[in-house]
């Protein structure tokens, strides 16, 4: 008999070499983490030995590229939130009542229609609605709102709300599909309307699925660039009102990085101190997401 | 007693003002996506020639062109899918087939799912100080496609692994039964079954490297590129960040040519997706399980 019921010692080899190519890829993923941990860290570091880190978040004036200068982030937050907050009123109740649409109300044919229709604007690049806040948002509410200046957070809230509208329906629409039939037809059965379903049974079922959506799309929102670059300015201005010029965390980096901005002054180091910022939020919120999601996963399952 | 009141006109008023606010809502996503594509047609299709295909930028509104951009795009997403996509598949298989279970696979996955959601600047913040700086690659092409790569990366991993998820487990056991080594199950059957998931993943990713744009700023990327390039060394140009120059010019001819650049942007994006959703129906088709 030459028939072997065990591997040749060559093939163990061959196994054990291709695991372990295949296990270092998986670890690129690590090493990107530490390594934007590390980038950021280092270069903040450097910048927080010239400037204090209270200065840096509780002052109200960001000045760095003009003497005398000033390195208070509060205005840039400011301009961010002002987007994340505008944006965030726009595209969650939507995002919500259109998921509610699809998942209660929708014929098949209606979803097929209107669920590419999400992901077409889902895949359109920043660029483009950044480029659409600034021509067409802009003078529409210029007619409007007279007094409103050229660039201003209004538009693009706007603009960065249908951004993330998209994501908000798909992910609300998964939860409330996840929702057990059982819990549905109990609700059907008892004589509910589907407004009342949707209002006491379904909505509350998903409402961890829910939040963590809605979580996702703020981070989304916080990190947006080439939108509020576009349209929003570049006026770093401790303001709520929408229709001023402001300045975003996001906006201020990429302003530095089109100038000419030596490496390793102290306006090149702000960069490090702005995105170190910008991405501890961001991943707060991604990792309250996950957490939320995985916690609910356990209740249905 | 009784106030309950089972077919009251305010429950059925209720519930109808309910559905149509759904509804409103919507369909408001399909008009935004109407006005938009009008309002960027209108704007642009008169610059939309051979020329604006075949021209450099330029200063004048009428002789400005998208060929390197175009060009760059093309060397750009070629790079990416060359760097990109093995080590995404590669760590996609190793986290659903390897390593399933355990504290490392779960940190592996926990840091993938963040990755996913780290913005992109901060992205070209990484490629600014590693590719550009410290391994001196300056503002190349390469410089570009490594940035973006590790951009792509989580998109590509996540698509895989639910490709490769999709596989039925009697696929891999069939292959056990007759000797085959883990390797040879995957390579033979499973992977050969997930590719058309895969695929589609993958088109997706690229998809979000074309479209990008404020890492490569970051990294650098020129906007002004009279040339095409011609090695992974050479500096760059992108459609995004060509229509971003072009938009944030004051001049209004120069908002219609940003227009004529959406256009062909979402054209390419169009092609690229409408390719996705044709490898999804034929292996729809092909695999039933």
């Amino acid at each position: 008999m030459f028939f072997r019921f065990s591997h040749s010692l060559s093939m163990k080899i061959k196994e054990r070499v291709i695991k372990s190519i295949l296990a270092l890829s998986a670890f690129i993923s690590i090493v990107t983490t530490l390594a934007i941990i590390g980038v950021l860290g280092r270069e903040s570091f450097t910048f927080f030995l010239t400037v204090p880190v209270t200065d840096f978040l509780f002052g109200t004036h960001w000045e760095p590229l003009l003497e005398p200068k000033s390195f208070g982030i509060l205005p840039l937050m400011a301009g961010t939130l002002l987007i994340v907050i505008g944006s965030g009123m726009i595209a969650l109740p939507v995002g919500l009542l259109t998921a509610i649409y699809l998942s209660e109300y929708a014929s098949n044919r209606t979803r097929e229609i209107i669920k590419p229709i999400l992901e077409i604007l889902a895949g359109i690049p920043t660029v483009v609605y950044g480029y659409f806040a600034l021509t067409f948002i802009t003078p529409v509410i210029r007619i409007v709102l007279p007094q409103t200046q050229i660039f201003n957070g209004l538009s693009a809230s706007i603009v960065v709300g249908i951004m993330i509208l998209p994501m908000v329906a798909s992910l609300c629409d998964d939860a409330i599909r996840s929702v057990p039939v059982t819990l549905r037809q109990g609700g059907y059965a008892l004589g509910a309307t589907p407004y009342e379903l949707t209002k006491s049974v379904t909505v509350p079922a998903a409402f961890s699925g829910i939040i963590a959506s809605f979580v996702l799309a703020i981070s989304r929102a916080f990190g947006e660039t080439m939108a509020v670059t576009l349209a929003a300015g570049a006026t770093p201005n401790l303001t709520l009102n929408p229709l001023e010029s402001i300045q975003t965390m996001t906006a201020y980096i990429v302003q530095v990085s089109l100038g000419d901005t030596p490496a390793g002054g102290i306006e090149y180091q702000t960069i490090f101190a702005v995105g170190g910022l910008l991405f501890i939020i961001t991943l707060i919120m991604n990792i309250a997401a996950n957490w939320i999601m995985n916690h609910y996963r356990e209740v249905y399952e | 007693m009784n106030n309950f009141n089972l077919n009251s006109a305010k429950r059925k008023k209720n519930e109808r003002i309910f559905k149509y606010l759904c509804q409103l809502f919507t369909w408001m996503s399909l008009l935004i996506l109407l006005v938009l594509i009008y309002h960027v047609s209108i704007q642009g299709l008169h610059y939309l020639n051979l020329d604006f295909l075949n021209n450099y930028p330029s200063r004048f509104p009428d002789k400005a062109g998208i060929k390197s951009a175009l060009w760059g795009s093309t060397w750009l997403i070629s790079l990416v899918f060359i760097l990109s996509v093995p080590i995404g598949v590669a760590s996609a298989i190793y986290l659903e087939e390897y390593e399933k279970k355990g504290r490392l696979a779960r940190l592996i996955e926990i840091n993938i799912a963040n990755l996913a959601g780290v913005p992109s600047i901060v992205y070209g913040i990484l490629g600014l100080t590693i590719f550009v700086r410290f391994f001196a690659l300056d503002r190349s092409l390469i410089a570009g496609a490594l940035t973006m790569s590790l951009l792509v990366l989580p998109v590509i991993i996540i698509a895989a692994r639910e490709a490769l998820r999709a596989v039925p487990q009697s696929i891999r056991h069939g292959a056990y039964a007759l000797g085959a080594t883990q390797w040879q199950t995957i390579y033979h059957h499973v992977l050969p079954a997930s590719l058309p998931g895969i695929l589609t993943g993958v088109i997706l990713a690229m998809s979000r490297a074309i479209g990008e744009t404020a890492p490569l700023i970051m990294i650098g990327a020129l906007t002004y590129v009279a040339f095409i390039p011609e090695s992974v060394m050479d500096p760059f140009s992108t459609l995004p960040i060509q229509i971003f120059n072009w938009a944030s010019r004051p001049q209004a001819a120069f908002e219609e040519v940003a227009a004529a650049g959406i256009i062909v942007l979402l054209l390419v994006l169009l092609t690229m997706n409408a390719t996705a959703v044709l490898i999804r129906n034929y292996a729809q088709r092909k695999y039933r399980w």
